[in-house]
C-alpha cells in the first residue's frame, strides 16, 4: 500500500471516517503530510483533532477510508500536559530514556547515557536531568517530552497542544525550536486552539470541525467564512504586519462589556 | 525474651509459613508498584475476590488449586484488564458485578458442597498451618519468575505504566506488557491466598507500594522500597501471628498499616503528596479551551 505514496508523502489519510461505537468523530477525512511540513491543525474542542492525531499514529483505525504510512517511519509523539500523571515517581532523564524501548535490561548504556544527555542539552533542559518531573515549569515539561520523542529520531513529530499550559515566552521559545527541528527536516504536525499565538506563525493549517473544512497557509486558512464555518460562532480577521489575528465577534460588537 | 521469640522457629509449619509469608510479601509488595502506579488497586481487591471462586470450584471437583484457581484467576485478570482499557463509562462497576459474583459464587459452592482442601476461614483471612513443602517451592518458583520478568521487560513496563499510549507507538508492545502483568499478579494472588486470605492480600498489594512511594521519587528505589517493606511486614506478621494465635492475613496487613503510620509521620504532607494519583482511574482527556484568544 505505501509503495504507492508520493516520495515526499510520510502519511496520507483518504476519504477517512473514524468514530467511538455509533458516534463518528470524523468523517470523509482527506489529508496526506509531507516531510517538509510544519502543520498546525486548529478546531474546537470535540472537532476530532486528537482523533486526527491518533489515526496518523496508527492507535487508531479508521472504520472507512485508509491510512497510509510511508514504509519505516517513525514517529514521535508529544502528548497533552494534561494527561500526564506528574507524580509519577521519575527524573527527567528517565522519562526521556523510555523512548529507547530496544534495550531489555533496566540501566541506559554508555551510548544511551550520552544520546540522552545531548539531546537534554539539545532542548536547553541539561542541567535537569536529575530533577523529579514535577519540578519542571510547563515549558520545561514539554521540552521533555520533546526529548524523548528526538532520542527517536522521528520523521515526523506529532504534537497535542504543545502550547497549552505554558507562558508566553515558553510559546515563542517553543515556535522557534520547532521551526528548527523542521529545517533539520522533522515533519511536525501539531493542534492547537491558539489562533493567534501559535497557528498564525505556522506556514501551513488545517481547519477541522469532524471534517476537513480548509487547508492551506494561513491567508488560505484564516478567512472570517471558514473560521465561522470551524468554530461555529462569527469572528473578524484583522491584518497587522502581514500577520492575520482573529477578533471574537462578541468582543467586536460589544467592546465595552470587556472594559466594565 | 529472645528465646520466646524464637521458640516458633523449632516448628517446620511455622519456619514454612514464615518463608511463605515474606516471599509473599516481597512479591506483592514487587508488583504492587505497578498495580498501584496504574491506579489499579482495585483490581488487586476484585481479583483476590475472583480467585476464590476458583478456588472453591477446583476444591470440589479435587482439581489441584494451583491449576483450578489459577487458570479462573487468570482469565478474570484478562477479562478486567481488557474492561479497564476501554475506558468505557462503567468499567468499575462492571469489575465489581464480576469480581464479587465469583466471590459470592465460590462461598455458595464451599457451603453446598465443603472444602477438602484449605478450610473456609483460612481461605478468607490467611493461616500459618497447613503450609506445605509444595507451597514453598511454588511460591519460590513463582517469585523467581517474576522477578524475571520485571527484570527483563523493566523499561517496557515503565513505559507502558507511566504512558500507555505513547508507548504503544514508540514500539512498546503494551497489549503483551498488560497480559503479562495480569499473569504475574495472578499467579502472585493465589500463591499468597493461603497465608494472606482473600480479603486481604489487596493490601500486601497496595500499603508496601504506597508506603514506598511516599519515601522516595524514583521508580527503581521504590520497587527495591516496597518489596523490602512487604518482605518485612510479612516476616514480622506471620511473627505476630503466632505469638498472638490471631490469622496470618490480619497481622501482616496491621504491620504493614503500622508501617505507613510511622512513615506518614515522618514524612507528613511530602509523603502524601507523592502518592497523589496512585489510585486514580484512568482519566479522559481534557477537552482544550474552544474559544480563539486575542
Amino acid at each position: 500500500m505505501s509503495g504507492a505514496l508520493p516520495a515526499d508523502v510520510l502519511v496520507r489519510i483518504a476519504d477517512a471516517t473514524f468514530g467511538y461505537d455509533a458516534v463518528p468523530v470524523l468523517t470523509d477525512v482527506d489529508l496526506e503530510v509531507r516531510a517538509t511540513d510544519f502543520v498546525g491543525v486548529v478546531g474546537p474542542s470535540g472537532s476530532g483533532k486528537t482523533s486526527l492525531l491518533r489515526l496518523l499514529l496508527g492507535t487508531s483505525r479508521p472504520q472507512r477510508g485508509s491510512v497510509e504510512r510511508r514504509s519505516g517511519l517513525t514517529v514521535g509523539y508529544v502528548p497533552q500536559l494534561e494527561t500526564v500523571n506528574w507524580s509519577f515517581p521519575v527524573t527527567v532523564a528517565e522519562c526521556v530514556l523510555m523512548a529507547r524501548t530496544g534495550r531489555r535490561l533496566p540501566w541506559p548504556s554508555r551510548s544511551e547515557r550520552a544520546a540522552v544527555a545531548k539531546v537534554l542539552d539539545r532542548l536547553g533542559i541539561g542541567a535537569l536531568g536529575g530533577r523529579h518531573i514535577r519540578e519542571l515549569s510547563g515549558g520545561q515539561q514539554q521540552r521533555m517530552f520533546i526529548a524523548r520523542a528526538l532520542l527517536r529520531e522521528p520523521q515526523l513529530l506529532l504534537m497535542d497542544e504543545p502550547t497549552s499550559g505554558v507562558d508566553v515566552a515558553s510559546r515563542h521559545d517553543m515556535l522557534h525550536l520547532l521551526g528548527e527541528l523542521n529545517a533539520e527536516g522533522v515533519a511536525i504536525m501539531l493542534t492547537t486552539h491558539d489562533l493567534n499565538g501559535v497557528a498564525a506563525h505556522l506556514p501551513r493549517l488545517v481547519a477541522l470541525h469532524k471534517t476537513v473544512i480548509a487547508a492551506g497557509s494561513p491567508r488560505e486558512v484564516i478567512t472570517p467564512a471558514v473560521l465561522e464555518q470551524t468554530f461555529g460562532a462569527p469572528m473578524e480577521v484583522l491584518e497587522h504586519l502581514g500577520m492575520r489575528i482573529v477578533l471574537d465577534r462578541y468582543d467586536v460588537d460589544q467592546p465595552e462589556s470587556e472594559s466594565a | 525474651m529472645i528465646t520466646a521469640l524464637l521458640d516458633p522457629f523449632a516448628y517446620s509449619f511455622f519456619v514454612k509459613g514464615v518463608i511463605v509469608a515474606t516471599l509473599a510479601g516481597g512479591l506483592c509488595g514487587l508488583i504492587g508498584v505497578y498495580i498501584t502506579l496504574r491506579g489499579m488497586s482495585y483490581i488487586g481487591h476484585g481479583l483476590s475476590h475472583a480467585v476464590f471462586g476458583g478456588f472453591a470450584a477446583s476444591s470440589i471437583i479435587s482439581l489441584n488449586y494451583y491449576i483450578g484457581a489459577g487458570v479462573w484467576g487468570l482469565a478474570s485478570a484478562l477479562a478486567i484488564n481488557r474492561v479497564t482499557r476501554s475506558r468505557r463509562i462503567g468499567a468499575d462497576a462492571a469489575i465489581g458485578v464480576i469480581t464479587t459474583a465469583s466471590f459470592a459464587l465460590g462461598v455458595v459452592l464451599l457451603t453446598v458442597f465443603g472444602s477438602k482442601g484449605p478450610s473456609f476461614d483460612a481461605a478468607l483471612f490467611g493461616s500459618i498451618i497447613g503450609v506445605e513443602s509444595s507451597d514453598v517451592w511454588i511460591l519460590a518458583g513463582i517469585t523467581a519468575f517474576t522477578m524475571a520478568v520485571v527484570l527483563l521487560n523493566y523499561r517496557a513496563l515503565l513505559f507502558a505504566t507511566f504512558d500507555p499510549d505513547v508507548a504503544d507507538v514508540s514500539g512498546v508492545k503494551v497489549a503483551r506488557i498488560d497480559a503479562l502483568l495480569m499473569l504475574v499478579l495472578s499467579l502472585a494472588i493465589l500463591a499468597t491466598l493461603t497465608v494472606i486470605g482473600v480479603t486481604l492480600v489487596a493490601a500486601t498489594l497496595v500499603v508496601p507500594a504506597v508506603v514506598a512511594r511516599m519515601l522516595t521519587d524514583r521508580f527503581a528505589r521504590m520497587l527495591w522500597l516496597s518489596s523490602g517493606i512487604g518482605a518485612a511486614c510479612g516476616f514480622v506478621g506471620m511473627n505476630l501471628s503466632y505469638h498472638l494465635d490471631v490469622p496470618s492475613g490480619t497481622t501482616i496487613v496491621l504491620t504493614g498499616a503500622a508501617v505507613f503510620t510511622v512513615v506518614l509521620m515522618v514524612t507528613g504532607g511530602r509523603g502524601l503528596r507523592r502518592t497523589a494519583r496512585m489510585d486514580s482511574h484512568a482519566e479522559p482527556i481534557p477537552a482544550p479551551v474552544a474559544v480563539p484568544t486575542r
